[in-house]
This record gives C-alpha cells, sequence and structure tokens, in this order.
C-alpha cells in the first residue's frame, strides 16, 4: 500500500513542476465545452438538453487528451522498467499511476463542470448530478484509457491509435454517466445509472491494473 | 416456385434496390477477399522464390571467384 | 494413449507441420461453402414465402444475420486464439488470430451494409439507432482497432502479444457495450423500433438462414485459412521449411 501512495506522491510532484500539461487537459475541457453553444446558438432549452451529451463527451476527449504522456516520460527515462524490477507488486505501483492521472486529469474535471453546467442553464439538483456521475465515471475513464496507453506504448502513431483502441470501450461509460444527467433533468430517478456507473468502476477496479501490468511488461520485453 | 417470370423475380416485389444492394454487396466483397489473399499469397510466394535465387546466385558467384 | 492423441495433436500446432494441412483444408471448405451457399440462395430466393409484413424485403434476411453471426463468432474465435498464444506462447495460435481479423471486420461492415439497406424499406431510414445496428458499429470499430494495432507494431512477437490483450479486453466489453447500448435504446426510442421477428417465422425461412449461415462460416475458414498461409510464409521466411515448402 506504501508503494502505491508513494507512486502517487511521486507522479504528483512531478507534474507540479510541468504544470502547463495538466492545464492544458483542463483548458481543453473548458474550450471544447463552450465551442458547442457559439455552434448550435444560444437557446437555453436547447443547450439544457444537449449540455449532458456534450459535457460528458468533453470530459471524455480530454482525458484522452493526457493518456498518451502516462507512461511515456517513464518509459524513456526507464523509470518503468526499475518499476518492474521493484520488490513491489508492478500492479499497485501502476494502480498508483492511474490514481495520480485521475487526480491530475479526471479530478479538476469533476469540480469545473458544475461550472460549465452553468453555461448550458443547468440547475442545482442536475448540477451536483452532473459532478457525481463525473466522479464516479472519470476514474473509470483512467482506467480503461490506461490500458489502451500501455498497449500503444513506444508505437508509431501511437496518439490516434490510442483514441481509435479506447473511445469504443468508452461508451458505456458515457452513455451511463450523461444518461444520469438527462434523466435528472428530465425528473426520472437516476440511482440506476449510477449504480451501473459505479458497478462498472468497480469491475475495472479489480481487471484495469491487472491488464495494464500485462500491456506494459509485454512493451517492457 | 412463387416467381411468374424472370422480371417479377428481379423486380422483388418493388424491394429490388435493397433486395440486390445487400446480396450484391455480400457477393462483391465475398469475391474480392479470396481474390486479394490469393494475389498476397502469390506475392508473397514470388518473393521468397526471388530470395533464394538471389542466395543461390551468390553462393555460385563465391564458388567461381575462390 | 492420451498421451499419443496430444503428441499427435500438437503436431499440427507448428506452422511447418500446419502449412501443408491448411493447402489441402482451403479446397475442402471451399466446395462446402459452395453447396451451402447455392443451397442457401435456392431456399432464400425460391423456396422461402413471401413474408405477410415485409413482402418480398424481407430476404435480406438471408446475407444480414448469416453476416452478424459471424462478425460476432469470428470475434471469439479471434480472442480465443490470441489468448491461447499469448498463454502457451505457440506462433500458430496467434498468426491464426491474425488471420481471422480481417475476415470478421468484413462480416461486421457487410452487417453494417446489409443492415442498411434492410432499413430503409423498413423503418424508412438508412441508419437507425437501433440497440443492435449500433452494436454492430461498436464491433467493427474493435476489429478495426486490433488490426490496426497489430500493423502499428514492427516486432511481430510483440504484436501479437498486444493484440491478445486488446482482443480479450474487447471479449470483456462486447456484452456490457451490447447491454448499455440497448439500455440507452430503450430509454429513447421506446419500442416504437424492433427488429424482432414475428415468432410464427416459417421453417423454410429458418432454413435457409441456417443454410446461408453455414455458407458464410465455410467461407471464413477457408479464407482465413488461405491468409493464414499467407501470414504463415511471410513471418518464417528465414526458417528450414519454408524453403522445402516452396520446392
Amino acid at each position: 500500500m506504501n508503494a502505491l501512495l508513494a507512486t502517487v506522491r511521486r507522479d504528483l510532484l512531478l507534474a507540479l513542476r510541468r504544470k502547463s500539461e495538466v492545464l492544458t487537459s483542463l483548458f481543453f475541457f473548458v474550450i471544447v465545452a463552450s465551442l458547442f453553444p457559439l455552434g448550435i446558438g444560444p437557446e437555453p432549452a436547447l443547450l439544457k438538453k444537449i449540455a449532458p451529451g456534450v459535457l460528458w463527451v468533453a470530459a471524455l476527449l480530454s482525458t484522452l487528451l493526457g493518456l498518451p504522456r502516462l507512461f511515456a516520460a517513464d518509459h524513456l527515462d526507464g523509470t518503468l522498467e526499475q518499476m518492474a524490477l521493484s520488490p513491489s507488486p508492478l500492479a499497485l505501483l501502476i494502480a498508483g499511476k492511474i490514481l495520480a492521472h485521475w487526480l491530475l486529469c479526471g479530478l479538476p474535471l469533476v469540480l469545473l463542470a458544475p461550472l460549465l453546467g452553468l453555461q448550458f442553464a443547468l440547475e442545482g439538483q442536475t448540477l451536483f448530478i452532473l459532478s457525481l456521475s463525473l466522479l464516479l465515471g472519470t476514474p473509470l475513464l483512467s482506467l480503461i484509457g490506461a490500458m489502451g496507453a500501455a498497449l500503444t506504448l513506444g508505437v508509431r502513431g501511437g496518439g490516434v491509435l490510442l483514441a481509435l483502441l479506447v473511445l469504443p470501450l468508452y461508451i458505456p461509460t458515457l452513455i451511463f454517466g450523461a444518461g444520469a444527467v438527462e434523466a435528472q433533468s428530465a425528473g426520472l430517478g437516476v440511482e440506476g445509472h449510477l449504480s451501473l456507473l459505479a458497478a462498472l468502476l468497480a469491475l475495472a477496479v479489480f481487471f484495469a491494473p491487472w491488464a495494464t501490468t500485462a500491456a506494459l511488461r509485454i512493451a517492457l520485453e | 416456385m412463387h416467381w411468374n417470370s424472370v422480371g417479377e423475380f428481379f423486380a422483388m416485389g418493388g424491394y429490388a434496390l435493397y433486395v440486390w444492394g445487400s446480396f450484391g454487396a455480400c457477393a462483391l466483397l465475398l469475391v474480392a477477399e479470396p481474390f486479394l489473399v490469393r494475389r498476397r499469397l502469390n506475392e508473397v510466394r514470388r518473393n521468397l522464390a526471388r530470395e533464394r535465387l538471389a542466395e543461390a546466385l551468390d553462393h555460385n558467384m563465391d564458388h567461381i571467384s575462390r | 494413449m492420451t498421451n499419443m492423441n496430444l503428441i499427435n495433436w500438437f503436431r499440427f500446432a507448428s506452422p511447418q507441420s500446419f502449412y501443408p494441412l491448411a493447402g489441402k483444408l482451403v479446397p475442402l471448405f471451399w466446395t462446402l461453402a459452395l453447396l451451402f451457399g447455392a443451397a442457401g440462395l435456392w431456399v432464400s430466393f425460391f423456396v422461402a414465402p413471401t413474408d405477410a409484413q415485409q413482402g418480398e424485403g424481407y430476404r435480406i434476411i438471408f446475407v444480414h444475420v448469416p453476416a452478424s453471426w459471424m462478425s460476432m463468432i469470428i470475434y471469439l474465435a479471434m480472442a480465443f486464439w490470441a489468448g491461447l498464444g499469448l498463454a502457451l506462447n505457440t506462433r500458430l495460435s496467434s498468426m491464426m488470430a491474425q488471420a481471422l481479423a480481417p475476415t470478421g471486420a468484413l462480416m461486421a461492415a457487410l452487417s453494417l451494409w446489409t443492415g442498411a439497406f434492410w432499413g430503409k424499406p423498413m423503418w424508412g431510414a438508412w441508419w437507425v439507432w437501433d440497440a443492435r445496428l449500433t452494436s454492430e458499429l461498436i464491433l467493427f470499430f474493435l476489429y478495426v482497432g486490433f488490426i490496426a494495432l497489430q500493423s502499428a507494431i514492427d516486432d511481430p512477437r510483440r504484436a501479437d502479444k498486444a493484440g491478445a490483450i486488446l482482443a480479450l479486453i474487447g471479449v470483456v466489453n462486447v456484452p456490457i457495450i451490447y447491454f448499455s447500448v440497448k439500455w440507452w435504446n430503450t430509454l429513447h426510442q421506446g419500442s416504437t423500433i424492433n427488429l424482432t421477428r414475428a415468432p410464427s417465422m416459417a421453417h423454410t425461412m429458418l432454413w435457409g438462414m441456417l443454410l446461408m449461415a453455414l455458407a458464410f462460416w465455410m467461407y471464413s475458414i477457408a479464407v482465413s485459412l488461405m491468409r493464414l498461409r499467407a501470414i504463415m510464409l511471410e513471418r518464417e521466411r528465414h526458417t528450414e521449411w519454408v524453403k522445402h515448402a516452396l520446392e
């Protein structure tokens, strides 16, 4: 467990030295979300209708933006090989890296989303559900994305390939995440969506670090 | 058999475009794929044969110069 | 006894003994595919009656359903062989997975194409966000991802292993994606669109569909074996057996 926390701490410290990388994907989220009203028109009823989908897709894309960097630097300077040789299980260290990635790329989205929701004429409870669905959904995006990042590590055209591999796998998260917000604005129950999102998260927490580790070992061979 | 004429068969009860569009696409692709695979196989064989010939020639040249 | 069987079985697990065997199997599966195809086409155009609701347009089912089935079966087969290649480190099973992928993608594409041609007269639109069509589209993306990942990695062994992990991740995800899309679909469209066949489907229709499915199946095996032979020669070009195989 200590190994996991140490990895998280290390990655956070490294990110503090390179703030721009984290901020880039955050601003990407804001800009993409702001482009939609400009393209579609400022009518509040329409914006309210498209808000869940737009904000979720924007969150999805901005998570994707940070993924190629998840393992790239550590792969280049040999840290990853050191990790593979270290006495603590590699899966635990990788889980730490994924957690750090979520803290840097996912959590800010959760905190920022209500502000963007205001731009889309969302109100009180719906904003809360938006944040809640992102809180459950963004870790899932990081976990699934990590598998893709590990598979495409050091591969020709890695970034585009990563999007091709990961985006189809993001679909269930998008459906349940955006669905929860939509159900809330339509006055329907949100428990179903949120519990399914939580179930997927539990499944991914269990399997994704393991699969990511297997993929990384292949890349390191 | 419930078609009275060839024309009726091809008309498919007004669904000609859809039925023949589907069956045609299937026929086209299912003929094209084996054709392309066949070409790939032949190409590999040809390249390998060429490589072997080049090796054999190299070998002979060595023999002569020695 | 069992020991003997095991040895015989594994004898074909190496490319050098499977290459000639595949060469003999290919014509066999082509013959089967043509026979089933001819019978299936006969049933689907001349035996199966006109549908009460959909007229002659329903005949698209005889290619649409087999293509959809094959796209799913091939994905499972691909993941199985890729996983076996990963677990046992056998070259042949990884090559098998690689040989299956393009045919699977083709089947998914055909299923989408025929689905659109069926949807237009029945639902009045080339594309509807029906749960099955949408999942088929995503399955197509998964195939494309698998092929793209394998072709982007130069080292064939690494390509095999990375592809295997991706295929296995896909297998876990396909049911999740299917159910999520289905749920999303029922939430958004209610039951206005329903592809489910009438319960009283004529026996001859079912027979036609089964024959066509068998034809597609045999076709897939034949064409994948052909591709497998090409892959074996490409990958093992520097080995002794390839030199002898061409003599």
